[in-house]
């Protein structure tokens, strides 16, 4: 397995050397993979998008038991009949994405140059919906845009997270991103890296914490089977925990937090609509 | 009538792994606002009855109440089972609303 390890991060190394030469996003990603790896040495990279469950073999198992049959099938089906449903002008959505949006989410956050700023799978759903002259949905609106996302994303399901950070504009983005991932806040003073970096693996209460690579492949998840949550409103979750302000869903600081978070778990496989305790 | 269920059965060996999710609200009809009083426009709506037949031989029999979750889950194993049969799980709720819904045995994919 190791062996594994070792030929996928040379032939990782080998591809920045040649698509990224000098940038520093590819060299991020590496450096925590190189983290963690010393941390689970036995833990082959595609585990990652289990996230703590790689970790405890009961959770796994229980997590292996409910996805046979999850509780929130109808959920998923119900995002299908708004995926499908066709706006008043007689298109849907499949018609706003390349491939009738099978294999897209995971392009997705990506930073547009023309609006100048990240655009996230959730953002151009809405953007689809202006362009056909509908209401956009609220990002903050798990009964609808969560609903939608637990079906539209795992269209995706098995594509591997490709975020690509191009030029200086998205490079910034990408900083801003990192800068909020390191950046303590809340009354408890903590960072994403203080839980996610430095104490990934370790437990906290009761929970295990999880690494932050393969965080950002599995959205949305079902905790405890029926309450749905967007990885933004994970995020809300997260600084609420930490006693900080909680931020709004699909604006600034979150997508770019995203952009940054989601690159970190490129090459690794979407699976959406998954459980999570 | 209630959504159908989601039935998974499969057989390994002569044992047979059922997976039963209904779709029902089971309401407890004990409700309260947000001035904490008793809400009388929300009855109480949940599974009373649920039947199990294989090949038509009960296998389960079970008498439900409002202490159930909503959305029902049931797993259970049935000793001696083929693939081939057929699986009929019907429930009955206390408004006199029924549901049935077949499957048929598969073998387990390995």
């Amino acid at each position: 397995m190791r062996f594994v390890i070792a030929v996928f991060v040379t032939l990782s190394l080998l591809a920045s050397a040649s698509l990224f030469a000098l940038s520093d996003p590819e060299q991020d990603r590496l450096a925590f993979i190189d983290l963690y790896k010393k941390k689970f040495p036995d833990k082959p990279l595609e585990d990652y998008v289990l996230g703590a469950l790689m970790l405890s073999n009961d959770a796994k198992e229980q997590y292996d038991s409910i996805m046979e049959l999850p509780p929130f099938i109808s959920v998923i089906e119900q995002g299908k009949a708004m995926w499908t449903k066709p706006f008043a002008n007689g298109k849907n959505f499949a018609d706003c994405f390349p491939n009738d949006g099978r294999m897209v989410a995971g392009d997705y956050p990506k930073f547009d140059a023309k609006l100048g700023r990240v655009v996230t799978f959730e953002m151009s759903i809405n953007q689809c919906l202006q362009a056909n002259s509908e209401t956009p949905l609220k990002i903050s609106d798990m009964k609808t845009m969560g609903v939608l996302m637990a079906y539209a994303r795992a269209l995706s399901d098995g594509m591997k997270m490709n975020i690509k950070v191009d030029g200086p504009e998205a490079l910034e983005k990408f900083e801003a991103g990192k800068r909020f991932f390191y950046t303590r806040r809340g009354q408890l003073n903590f960072a994403c890296a203080s839980c996610h970096m430095q104490n990934a693996g370790n437990t906290l209460r009761t929970e295990i914490l999880s690494p932050a690579v393969g965080q950002a492949t599995h959205w949305p998840v079902f905790r405890g089977g029926d309450n749905l949550n967007t990885l933004q409103a994970r995020y809300k979750r997260c600084l609420e925990q930490i006693r900080a302000v909680p931020l709004d869903l699909g604006g600034e600081d979150f997508n770019n937090l995203e952009y940054f978070h989601s690159y970190l778990s490129n090459g690794l496989p979407l699976k959406a609509s998954v459980y999570r305790k | 009538m209630a959504d159908p269920m989601k039935i998974r059965a499969q057989v390994a060996g002569d044992m047979a792994d059922i997976k039963i999710l209904m779709n029902h609200p089971m309401d407890t009809g004990r409700k309260k606002d947000a001035n904490g009083e008793w809400v009388i426009a929300s009855p109480p709506h949940f599974i009373q009855q649920v039947m199990i037949t294989l090949n038509g031989k009960t296998v389960v029999d079970g008498q439900f109440g409002s202490s159930v979750s909503k959305n029902p889950f049931l797993g259970f194993k049935i000793k001696g089972a083929k693939v081939g049969d057929e699986l009929v799980v019907s429930w009955t709720d206390n408004k006199g609303d029924q549901r049935s819904d077949k499957a048929v045995l598969e073998a387990k994919p390995s």
